[in-house]
């Protein structure tokens, strides 16, 4: 009740908010950024200011890598100032060594980081849970140390007499010239880093950190999508180690170690991991805090300590514990959720092309899914024993059975998320017993969960819009450029389409996890339909729904069907279940003990036994 | 370069002590992670400072660690005043009380009274032990205990938080130069072409008997199974009565005991600085990380296998030691991943 309260409430705040946004979005925030970049040459700005601001932009780089890897990406790094060492280090030995020219050295020190990311990543983002910070931590490390002892990197001394970045014949020295190179660069690494966010690339990496499981059940292939958030990220690094080098004109290990890398860290978890403006306001008060602390303790506690460090130690771990998700979201508040596509007269309506498919080749009569002799064991524990089944198109077949039946477990079998002990899987003809979920994802079978997996924080168009995955194209370098608009309005209509069908368009722009759990379901109905599947496969899609809205959901399933789509449904509800499906299979501790017909199914003792228990 | 037996031998040898001291760490990682989800991380801290406070008490003077427990249990002693203001009971009061203002204070008293005695080793290194093993819970009650429900990765990073702050007070209390304390064990003898000295069997000894004593604790003691039973289900425990929260105390404690007795093993092997202990956590980290965390005979054996390589890697490359050491982790977190399915979600 409350719930529903508090869900209805932001509605007219939304559609408000987005008018002022989407003019206030381009004018206001480039006005802001020039008079920011001219503010140093006023005169108002000290010198020392513009040095540290300098500082602060070189910073926000690494941070908003961190940003994306940790806060969005969900996966934590204490090795990023190693990327940093990279870029530093290699244009450091291009332009002493070879000579080169600074602006030559930008792209090959940029190759340098991305490949050292590639390979570094390729090993890294295989790490599960906390192996995977626990490698970053290895690697910064011995990074570290091998800067400090490979001598054509200098040594300990590293290397001096880097030329400073020219135009003509001007040397940029003056840091009121640096800061605007610097600041360019980061408001480019913003634009870019929100466009990649805010496409279909973008929404997979968002669902990375909360469930990788609906990722990939949508197509998202999960590794390559870490290692392009790592490459991503480790490219910022380099690009901050570039303009670092070339600003201090000269590089020593220490600012690659792992004390920087964890702070780092730092800038990222005080701003607010996941938020793109976090990343400047972390790397601002991390920075300006060392500063001040540099000049004010050793006047207050005497020359001997590092006091720096004891305050920013206590610092992380206060924010830990009051703030876990950083200041800027205390600043800022919840983020904003994106414009609403235009409408596409036509493409919504228009069938998803794997129905159109289905219904094209009109093979009634044979199976669409085939499952012979399905076995999952867990240890000792057969979850799925011997089941056999089948599906044809244009069914809607019901599994059923009492709590632990298995049936869950076999949805996992037949999308792939788990890989069955034994048994075979055919879909339209073809074994999809040893694919991968998002092969499977391929060929028309989508699904929902019974414990539901959406990225709370993501609007549910957005979240929607994940079940849409496969049918764009539009890969991250296209996002970055801002190519992917029209396709991106293509697959928000269609999610707008999905989400209006299931009636959730009053919430399409509510963060995720504001809905009530029944709502969540609907959700996930829609993000199913968006991948235009030939066979939908519903895991108590009616659990949480009130009377009126399980009939609702009864008739869209129909009419879905009605659209070639072929529905595969696990629900408690009998009621629900006996009026809405062709046939019933029945499980009980994973055997199938009865199928049939909904009529013949409810007088089989078996089932009635195993529902009620035994007869007396 | 070719190794002959005398350097093979004298290699392992050394390896071998560097060995026995990281298995104390690594146990003691394993311990902390098992009960409290935290990857102890500040161990390296407890290691410098149990040294530095045997050097100081050598020469006859009050160790400052004495200072930063009484430091340490005023702050312990604030967030719980913070924390629990809302039921602040009597024996609440006392309990904090006696443990983070009475205890150090007891402490500083006593070491001031006895330090220009120059009471010997006997002494020495019980006081010291004593002065670091109560930093353990207090450093749990201020940093981890409002964070017990969050995340391992929440509590790495707090636990970073916390090293950099210990740290810093390290070289305030302690300064940047480097000490070394006398041999426990003096003497050496030859053993064909190998000379073993006095020290690396005390080191050897202790350690050994410090993994003996701690296995008999957690096997048969009821404390010690309670620890175990908070580190397989932590839910489950506190539901049959066992308070998790002091289990993590005492974890805390154990671990900061067994980071103590490998500082003072190491005090007279190599020079100790402020922030030493730091990369021989870390390395003691490597052996229980290749060991998964979880499991005590191979951290120890892991940690023998990390000396070891470390010490032919310093034959070998010296410049490239610690890189190749902790590169080593790597195909070692490789394969522990292998084992875990990759949809499975970290729960948050």
């Amino acid at each position: 009740m409350s719930e529903r309260q508090a869900g209805s409430e932001p509605q007219a705040g939304v559609s408000e908010r987005q008018a002022g946004v989407s003019r206030r979005d381009s004018v206001l925030p480039a006005l802001i950024a020039l008079a920011f970049l001219a503010a140093p040459f006023t005169g108002l700005m000290p010198a020392y200011w513009v040095a540290l601001l300098d500082y602060i932009g070189i910073a926000s780089l690494v941070a908003l890598g961190l940003v994306l890897l940790t806060g969005v990406g969900g996966m934590t790094s204490f090795g990023q100032a190693a990327f940093v060492g990279f870029g530093a280090y290699t244009s450091a030995v291009l332009t002493i060594h070879l000579g080169m020219s600074p602006w030559l050295s930008l792209p090959l020190s940029l190759f340098a980081t991305a490949a050292g990311g590639l390979l570094i990543g390729a090993v890294t983002v295989r790490l599960s849970g906390h192996y995977l910070p626990l490698g970053t931590l290895a690697w910064g490390i011995a990074f570290f140390y091998l800067f400090g002892n490979l001598k054509s990197l200098g040594g300990q001394e590293g290397l001096s007499g880097i030329p400073p970045l020219r135009i003509g014949d001007h040397p940029l020295t003056d840091p009121r010239l640096y800061f605007v190179v610097v600041w360019c660069c980061l408001v480019l690494a913003i634009v870019a880093t929100r466009n990649l966010l805010r496409g279909r690339v973008g929404r997979a990496i968002r669902a990375l950190r909360r469930t990788t499981a609906a990722a990939q059940s949508f197509g998202v292939e999960v590794p390559r999508t870490k290692l392009l958030v790592f490459v991503y990220s480790a490219l910022l690094a380099g690009l901050a180690g570039w303009l670092y080098a070339h600003f201090q004109r000269s590089v020593s290990p220490s600012p690659f170690g792992l004390t920087a890398g964890i702070e780092y860290l730092l800038m990222a978890v005080v701003g607010g991991a996941g938020r793109i403006y976090g990343a400047i306001l972390g790397a601002a008060a991390v920075t300006v805090t060392r500063d001040l602390l540099q000049d004010i303790l050793p006047w207050v506690m005497g020359s001997n300590g590092n006091f720096e460090t004891v305050v920013f130690g206590a610092v992380l771990v206060l924010v830990l514990q009051t703030a876990p998700n950083g200041l800027w979201p205390l600043l800022a508040g919840p983020p904003r959720t994106p414009k609403r596509p235009r409408r596409h007269p036509g493409l919504a309506g228009a069938p998803p092309p794997a129905a159109s498919a289905s219904t094209a080749s009109g093979t009634g009569a044979d199976a669409l899914l085939d499952a012979r002799n399905l076995h999952k064991n867990f240890g000792g524990l057969a979850a799925v024993n011997d089941v056999s089944f089948d599906l044809r198109a244009g069914e809607i077949v019901g599994l059923i059975g009492p709590n632990g039946a298995g049936k869950s477990t076999t949805f996992d079998l037949l999308t792939g998320l788990q890989a069955p002990s034994a048994g075979q899987i055919r879909f339209a003809g073809e074994s999809i017993a040893s694919l991968t979920p998002p092969d499977i994802a391929r060929r028309g079978l989508s699904r929902t969960f019974q414990h539901v997996h959406v990225v709370p924080d993501m609007s549910v168009l957005e979240n929607v819009a994940l079940g849409a995955h496969l049918r764009g194209r539009a890969g991250a370098i296209r996002a970055i450029l801002g190519r992917d608009r029209h396709e991106e309005a293509v697959l928000l209509d269609i999610a707008a389409a999905a989400v209006m069908r299931v009636g959730l368009d009053a919430q399409a722009l509510q963060p995720a996890g504001t809905l009530p759990f029944g709502q969540l379901r609907l959700l996930e109905i829609a993000r199913a339909l968006c991948l235009g599947p030939r066979l939908l496969l519903l895991d108590e899609p009616a659990a949480g729904l009130r009377a009126g809205e399980k009939k609702a959901l009864a008739d869209l399933l129909r009419q879905v069907r009605a659209e070639g789509t072929s529905i595969l449904l696990v629900e408690h509800d009998m009621s629900f279940v006996m009026r809405l499906v062709d046939r019933v299979v029945v499980l009980d501790f994973g055997v199938k003990i009865s199928e049939g017909e909904p009529a013949t199914v409810r007088r089989d003792r078996k089932v009635v036994e195993a529902y009620l228990g035994g007869v007396a | 370069m070719p190794v002959d037996l005398t350097i093979l031998l004298f290699l392992v040898q050394d390896g071998v002590i560097n060995g026995a001291v990281y298995a104390l760490g690594a146990i003691a990682l394993v311990l902390v992670f098992a009960v409290t989800r935290v990857i102890f991380v500040p161990q390296g801290e407890f290691i410098a400072f149990s040294a530095m406070t045997v050097y100081a008490l050598e020469n006859g003077r009050s160790p400052p660690t004495a200072v930063l427990l009484l430091v340490l249990g005023v702050l312990a002693a604030a967030a719980t005043l913070i924390r629990e203001r809302r039921h602040l009971t009597p024996r609440v009061l006392l309990v904090t009380a006696a443990f983070n203002l009475l205890l150090p204070a007891a402490l500083f008293a006593l070491v001031r009274w006895l330090a220009p005695m120059r009471l010997g080793p006997w002494a020495e290194v019980p006081l010291a032990i004593a002065l670091v093993v109560p930093m353990g819970p207090m450093i749990y009650r201020i940093a981890f205990e409002p964070l017990a429900q969050a995340s391992v990765l929440v509590l790495l990073i707090a636990a970073f938080g916390v090293h950099f702050s210990i740290e810093g007070l390290g070289l305030y209390f302690f300064g940047p130069e480097g000490i070394g304390t006398a041999p426990l064990a003096g003497g050496s003898f030859s053993l064909g072409s190998l000379v073993v000295t006095g020290q690396s069997l005390a080191v050897l000894g202790a350690a050994a008997l410090l993994l003996i004593i701690f296995h008999l604790f957690f096997q048969h003691t009821l404390l010690g199974k309670g620890l175990r039973a908070c580190a397989s289900n932590r839910l489950g425990a506190g539901l049959v009565g066992i308070p998790t929260v002091l289990a993590g105390q005492i974890a805390f404690a154990l671990a900061a005991a067994m980071a103590a007795v490998a500082g003072i093993l190491i005090g007279p092997i190599q020079t100790v600085y402020y922030d030493s202990g730091f990369l021989i956590g870390l390395k003691a980290f490597v052996a229980a990380m290749i060991g998964g965390l979880v499991s005590y005979p191979f951290a120890v054996i892991a940690a023998l296998a990390v000396g070891i390589a470390e010490a032919f890697f310093s034959f070998w490359a010296s410049n490239f030691k610690e890189a190749l050491v902790f590169a080593l982790l790597i195909p070692f977190l490789l394969i522990r991943s292998l084992g875990v399915r990759p949809h499975e979600d970290e729960p948050e």
